[in-house]
């Protein structure tokens, strides 16, 4: 079915029976819990950060349905490495994305343009975000600097440890 | 539902096309597919009856009730009344005056929190629930215990999702002053022994509070029987109008209740100072009743009575003896509740080991198939049973054995979907 095979893409099906950030961190600088009451979706995140300000480890122990583990797992992938500001700015992108924005042109954002499909769910547009949203919350909590950027969610809790 | 006796005739079975027929919203389609409705543990859909009931009290009856002399005012009023001398038919209650109107389930287990509990619970009482319990029926026990000091205690389900029945003894005692559970779990589809649980009740000295919002749509409720002293329903779960709720209670009872909301129609007199409360059921419906709903909730009792009940439940049987050996074939899936198909209603939860509840209630939407995947506002019970969520594929009088057959078919194609062996 046309709607489906957008939705539940080959590479969304890849992250989810195989998620990356699978690795534990040895304490790490941030551990947040996001979590999605309308369905019970969890989802557990830690960061640590180096001293250089790069993402130098991502754990994340998601719990729900494809959409929001392969989420997890694509944001797991694209922010290893990559530095506290490029994480905010991909997470904004994102969310606008998501909202119904077109991806930024002259970027490639990799796996991450496989969950465009989402769009045409509405309802699951939240099992996307909810991996983006915990880790809105998780960076605000490594810099309170970033706590501006936190959005207020009616559905999505994040919680700190 | 009440057990079937052996001696009674067989029920003449129902004529589903005949049915279907009666409801039109079952002609549309969804996604380009007959829409096929499979959650009717959440509402059922409206036959062409109620929604004319309705639509015809607006047009020709449409006056506020028990206030007016003029002749619409009267009409309404007996069109409002006659409704809860068709529930109280319906229910068995011994009177139409121990029948009060609310705005569904939730709302009645509410009035009965403030308007009893609070009355006659204590420092130190106990409230007894079921982990089988949905949120309705516990988080009104939470917040009254939390204000009164009283201990909620909870009766476990063994591993085929019956009540621990044999442990009664050990969860209800002298303390104990309430007893609130299920009559069939919306998530199991468990009937619970009600008489039995109401006579350990009794024999302590606690009242019995039966949630029966998946009760009385699926078979005879007879609350007298069943030998409880409060009993529940949302009567959008059994073809009535959404925004009106059913609490029965034994008129002593009732008596000495608090009321639970206050404004007007609730009053006997009213000074700058104080007022006295209308006799019973009025003292509990403050305020302008959803008349046009209870001429919808007569008018779906007067189709559910020519149906039946009893062949109702007959037609639920069927449907689990068809359905729940065809989940069972799949070996992917988990099934819960019952093996017996006629211990339960006819409904399913039931989990593939690889694809999440929630995303096979999308793709079996995109065949135009109704289900809920969720918590099913059970959350206690989803962690009770080691799970996040389940789907859940709940049948009704307009749903036959093909819907069955479809039903397995995109459970099948969602394998497919994920690349995962069938």
């Amino acid at each position: 079915m046309q709607g489906l095979d957008d939705l539940y893409r080959e590479v969304i099906l890849d992250h989810y029976r195989t998620p990356h950030g699978a690795d534990v961190l040895e304490d790490p600088a941030v551990k947040v819990e996001g979590f999605n009451p309308l369905c019970g979706d969890e989802l557990l995140m830690e960061i640590s950060v180096d001293d250089s300000g790069r993402i130098s480890g991502l754990h994340i122990q998601p719990n729900g349905c494809s959409i929001s583990v392969a989420s997890a797992s694509m944001l797991a992938q694209q922010l290893a490495g990559k530095t506290v500001e490029e994480a905010v700015a991909l997470k904004e992108t994102f969310k606008s994305v998501m909202r119904g924005e077109p991806w930024p042109e002259g970027q490639d954002f990799g796996d991450l343009e496989a969950l465009e499909g989402v769009k045409n769910f509405p309802v699951r547009i939240k099992c996307a975000l909810l991996a983006w949203m915990t880790l809105e919350q998780a960076l605000a909590e490594y810099d309170p600097a970033l706590a501006a950027q936190v959005e207020a969610d009616d559905d999505i809790e994040v919680k700190t440890h | 539902m009440t057990p079937e006796t052996e001696a009674a005739a067989p029920p003449t079975p129902i004529d589903v096309a005949r049915v279907r027929q009666d409801f039109p919203i079952l002609s549309r389609e969804v996604h380009g597919k007959p829409l096929v409705y499979l959650d009717n543990s959440a509402t059922t859909q409206r036959p062409e009856s109620v929604i004319d009931a309705m639509s015809n009290f607006y047009r020709t009856a449409n006056a506020n009730v028990h206030r007016g002399v003029h002749r619409l005012s009267e009409e309404a009023t007996d069109a409002y009344e006659g409704a809860r001398n068709k529930v109280a038919a319906f229910i068995n209650a011994d009177s139409a005056r121990s029948i009060i109107f609310t705005r569904n389930t939730t709302e009645a287990v509410n009035l009965v929190a403030h308007g009893w509990a609070r009355r006659h619970l204590r420092q130190g009482d106990e409230v007894l629930l079921t982990v089988m319990e949905h949120h309705s029926n516990l988080v009104p026990w939470q917040m009254l215990a939390q204000e009164r000091g009283c201990k909620l205690r909870f009766l476990d389900i063994d591993e085929s999702g019956h009540l621990q029945l044999d442990h009664l003894d050990e969860v209800l005692n002298e303390h104990t002053r309430l007893v609130a559970l299920t009559h069939v779990s919306n998530v199991l589809g468990t009937t619970n022994a009600i008489p039995t649980i109401a006579c350990a009740a009794h024999s302590v000295g606690a009242k019995v509070f039966v949630d029966g919002a998946q009760g009385v749509p699926h078979g005879p409720v007879d609350v007298q029987a069943l030998d409880c002293d409060f009993y529940a329903y949302s009567p959008h779960k059994a073809l009535g109008p959404l925004g009106i709720g059913v609490l029965w209670g034994r008129r002593d009872v009732l008596e000495e209740m608090d009321p639970f909301l206050g404004g007007g129609e609730m009053i006997r007199d009213v000074t700058l100072e104080r007022s006295t409360w209308a006799a019973v059921p009025h003292k509990f419906e403050a305020g302008t009743p959803s008349v046009a709903d209870a001429v919808g909730l007569g008018a779906s009792i007067d189709y559910l009575e020519n149906l039946g009940m009893a062949a109702i439940r007959q037609h639920e049987v069927k449907i689990n003896e068809y359905l729940l050996p065809k989940l069972r074939e799949l070996p992917w899936l988990t099934v819960y509740g019952p093996k017996d198909p006629h211990g339960r209603c006819g409904l399913a939860s039931f989990n593939d080991n690889q694809i999440h509840a929630h995303d096979l209630g999308t793709i079996l939407d995109q065949h135009g198939i109704a289900i809920r995947a969720g918590h099913h506002c059970a959350k206690p019970l989803m962690r009770r049973l080691g799970v996040m969520a389940t789907a859940r594929a709940s049948f009704y009088i307009y749903n036959d054995l093909d819907e069955v057959d479809l039903l397995i078919e995109a459970l099948i194609e969602a394998r497919k979907v994920f690349g995962l062996a069938t």
